[in-house]
């Protein structure tokens, strides 16, 4: 009999929840207006931030881990930066360049550039690690240089997992894109952290919609990631499920938020 | 290959501490009380020895132990925590069961755990309670202490809820400025002066503020200006913003031990929107009526000295010589006499 | 006659130290050191707990899919969906079905472990050779004897190292258990959000607590499988 009080009451929790994000009310004490479309400011800088820390984390990590995998230096960083980025608390990196740097949204971006890193990097450095030694050197002597072999045999070899760990990053950041508020910028986190405002509705919803964008960005860019696997490496055809299970496309180095 | 790994987060782990302490400055140790220097507000000892301080001390009345525990709860920054601890041990010293539920959240849900039965008592500011809880107006509420005293008391009777007498001190919001912004802003003195400026500065306060007659959404409607920007941080940053200069203007309170130590620029309300701010321990009336005649007067005893210069010291204690709310509490009843 | 308060009433107004400052203060961390065993014990217990039972429930799930194959499917896709979900939102998420404290945060971290530890577990049992699988059978062994006595074995490594990893995502997950009210170390950081020297001390344990874990993790395969001494991880 209380159980199904208590189910009833969840349902209805979660009901008001789904209403908050699609209708505005006011907010707990009065006075402003949440919900419904003004969380649509919430949300295009919650991708803005996620945007700007990948695209600054590719454009540094992706590059480094090229350049160490192919001369087969580093594996040392690459295994140290995976072991302790994952036992690093992203709260604690959030409000400690927000307490050095200041409350902006280049700090809070800084802060996850440097927490989307680590995957991108050790997956970039792992992809081109194990390129086949024999195809490096048949490349090689065609000819190609340096530069040319990274460029036309390691970096497409290497891309399933590059795009692994871009994956891995995208989920993370949009994860700890959520603790935004704790470094004075507006995300979708502000209902989750501040439900004295919102309401309790304000967070269900708010953490409905955090989760859906996550799951979202997986899918996406799993299909990416096997779009870009050349056709031969590519695992038979079989159902979706396989697919995203699919050990080829699993992630080296993963850490969620 | 194990052992690398193992070395290398020992290493990291070694890498991130010396660098950090790197960028650490000399430090002194852990500030001690020092007698006030000359100039400042000091308070002196009554001039009457020991004798003198006994009816101060609270007496140990053993037939409250066996009245029902007592949950104490408070609201979620410094001086809600000193308080409930201060109110919390000065009873238990009176002989109550006390058990603290301090750190609640903001005062929607203090009040709610009050309403419901989860806490018995928690100190609440008489202004925030006939603006949020009793929806009254900014320019409805008396600006007299007492007066608007009355008006909260009738109020929380109707819920069942007792509010004891105020507090010597009132704690206000207060916007304050950094120097540098305040000379910028052509050294205003009062709101009014400096509201023409409104839409060039940047706003800072609370998450909750935002919403509120008493800070935001009040300043605004009195001043008639809007400000350009505004940015929610969590309440213990309200001076960071300040001498870090992402804000112009921070919501702060009035008994903020920082405000002196960093030299801000305190404006004044000239069109005295802000609602008197003392506090008062709501009771629920149930609770009050098991602990017995003591409580109110234990509660009477240990408020009479909480002057505003006092509240600023205790402040200044927890926020920037980083002590212990409980340790600062014990301290403040220690010091005045109310427990040995 | 009015009694005047005996407060001591400090001048603060050039407080350089480092402590007013909100810098980072060896001898702080020094004196207050003792403040963050009690938020580090909770970490562990958290931490713990959820390895635990993600271990249990994983393992269980795994030996259903080693037998019925059709399930790594769908097994994987869901323990996937909970792992992708960002962990502020699961939190939340359960705060309705689960309340505040401590249940919710374990709750929460264990949907975590399950999708690292079930797909560990899963490719170290498909690694084991055919070799060994088809000597026991000829042994005679049945399935079931061959599962525990020798597929299970060979598994380990590859099982601890699923562990491992669970375990120290774990620690840095549970630094936003305070949001469900599970306390742990990232109560301690936000309760002094701005204190530098406070945010770093309990960073500092985090990362020191993963380690260590880790370690022990390590130390105790090494004990269990001495034949694997000679091999590098």
């Amino acid at each position: 009999m209380t159980s199904g009080l208590a189910i009833a009451s969840v349902f209805s929790d979660f009901s008001d929840g789904l209403d908050f994000l699609f209708h505005q009310r006011e907010s707990v004490a009065g006075g402003v207006q949440v919900g419904g479309s003004e969380n649509l400011p919430l949300l295009w800088k919650h991708l803005e931030v996620v945007g700007l820390s990948m695209l600054f984390a590719i454009l540094i990590a992706v590059p480094l881990g090229l350049f160490l995998g192919h001369t087969r230096r580093g594996s040392f960083l690459a295994s140290s930066i995976s072991n302790v980025g994952r036992s690093v608390p992203a709260i604690a990196l959030v409000l400690f360049f927000s307490s050095y740097l200041g409350l902006e949204l280049k700090n809070l971006v800084f802060a996850m550039t440097l927490l989307a890193i680590p995957p991108i990097f050790t997956n970039t450095y792992v992809g081109v690690r194990q390129v086949d030694e024999d195809v490096v050197d048949a490349a090689s002597g065609m000819g190609l240089s340096g530069v040319q072999v990274v460029r036309k045999v390691e970096l497409p070899l290497a891309l399933p997992l590059v795009f692994g760990g871009i994956r891995t990053s995208v989920v993370n950041v949009i994860a700890t894109a959520t603790l935004g508020p704790f470094a004075g910028v507006l995300t979708l986190g502000d209902p989750i952290i501040n439900a004295s405002v919102y309401g309790e509705a304000g967070r269900i919803g708010t953490a409905i919609l955090v989760a859906g964008l996550a799951v979202v960005a997986e899918i996406l860019f799993a299909l990416l990631q096997r779009a870009v696997t050349p056709a031969a490496l590519r695992p038979p055809r079989r159902g979706l499920r396989d697919r995203l299970a699919s050990p080829r496309l699993a992630r080296v180095a993963d850490s969620p938020t | 290959m194990r052992h690398r790994s193992i070395l290398s987060v020992l290493s990291t782990v070694a890498v991130v501490t010396t660098l950090a302490a790197c960028g650490s400055d000399d430090n002194d140790s852990a500030s001690t009380s020092t007698p006030a220097a000359a100039g400042t507000t000091a308070s002196t000892a009554s001039t009457s020895a020991a004798p003198a301080a006994d009816p101060k001390l609270i007496v140990n009345n053993p037939e409250n132990g066996s009245t029902p525990q007592l949950t104490i709860g408070s609201k979620n920054f410094t001086e809600q925590f000193i308080l409930g601890e201060i109110y919390a041990q000065a009873l238990q010293a009176a002989g109550y069961k006390v058990k603290k539920q301090l750190n609640l959240g903001s005062e929607q849900i203090a009040y709610k755990a009050l309403k419901g039965g989860q806490v018995d008592a928690y100190p609440e500011y008489v202004g925030t309670a006939l603006t949020n809880f009793f929806k009254v107006k900014s320019e409805d509420v008396p600006k007299e202490p007492e007066a608007a005293f009355t008006d909260a008391k009738t109020e929380f009777a109707k819920a069942k809820v007792t509010a004891l007498p105020l507090t010597p001190f009132t704690d206000s919001n207060g916007f304050a400025m950094s120097q540098a912004s305040w000379k910028k802003a052509g050294s205003p003195k009062t709101i009014s002066e400096l509201a023409p400026k409104f839409n060039t500065l940047t706003l800072s306060g609370s998450p909750e503020c935002r919403s509120r007659l008493d800070c935001k959404l009040g300043i605004e409607e009195s001043y008639g200006a809007k400000f350009k920007k505004y940015l929610p941080v969590d309440l213990s940053k309200r001076h960071e913003v300040l001498s870090n200069g992402q804000a112009d203007v921070s919501v702060v309170f009035t008994t903020d031990g920082a405000i002196a130590a960093n030299k801000e620029v305190l404006l004044e309300d000239d069109k005295k929107f802000l609602p008197p701010y003392n506090v008062s321990f709501l009771v629920r009336d149930s609770s009050l009526q098991a602990a017995g005649p003591d409580f109110e007067k234990v509660i009477d005893q240990v408020q009479e000295g909480l002057t505003t210069p006092v509240m600023q010291e205790l402040n200044s204690r927890v926020d920037l010589d980083k002590q212990k709310p409980e340790a600062v509490a014990k301290a403040y009843l220690t010091e005045s006499g109310y427990i040995k | 006659m009015l009694t005047l308060s005996q407060v001591v009433i400090r001048d603060r107004t050039n407080d350089t130290s480092c402590v007013a400052r909100d810098g980072f203060c060896p001898d702080w961390i020094r004196d207050h050191i003792g403040d963050y065993m009690s938020p580090l014990l909770r970490h562990l217990e958290l931490t713990v707990a959820s390895v635990v039972a993600g271990f249990a429930i994983a393992f269980a799930l795994a030996l259903l899919a080693h037998r019925r194959r059709w399930l790594t499917g769908p097994i994987t896709g869901v323990t996937g969906v909970m792992y992708t979900i960002p962990s502020l939102a699961l939190f939340a998420i359960l705060l309705p079905i689960t309340g505040f404290g401590f249940v919710t945060g374990v709750v929460a971290l264990t949907s975590y472990n399950l999708l690292v530890i079930f797909r560990n577990i899963m490719a170290g049992l498909d690694n084991v050779p055919e070799a060994a699988k088809d000597a026991a059978s000829g042994m005679g062994m049945t399935d079931r004897q061959r599962l525990w006595r020798v597929e299970l074995p060979l598994a380990i490594p590859e099982i601890v190292a699923g562990v491992r990893v669970a375990t120290t995502t774990t620690v840095g997950l549970a630094a936003l258990a305070f949001v469900a009210g599970a306390g742990g170390l990232g109560q301690k950081i936000i309760e002094a959000q701005n204190f530098k020297s406070n945010i770093v001390t309990a960073s500092v344990l985090c990362i020191l607590l993963a380690a260590v874990l880790d370690l022990l993790i390590l130390f105790g395969e090494r004990t269990a499988l001495p034949w694997r001494r000679a091999t590098s991880s």
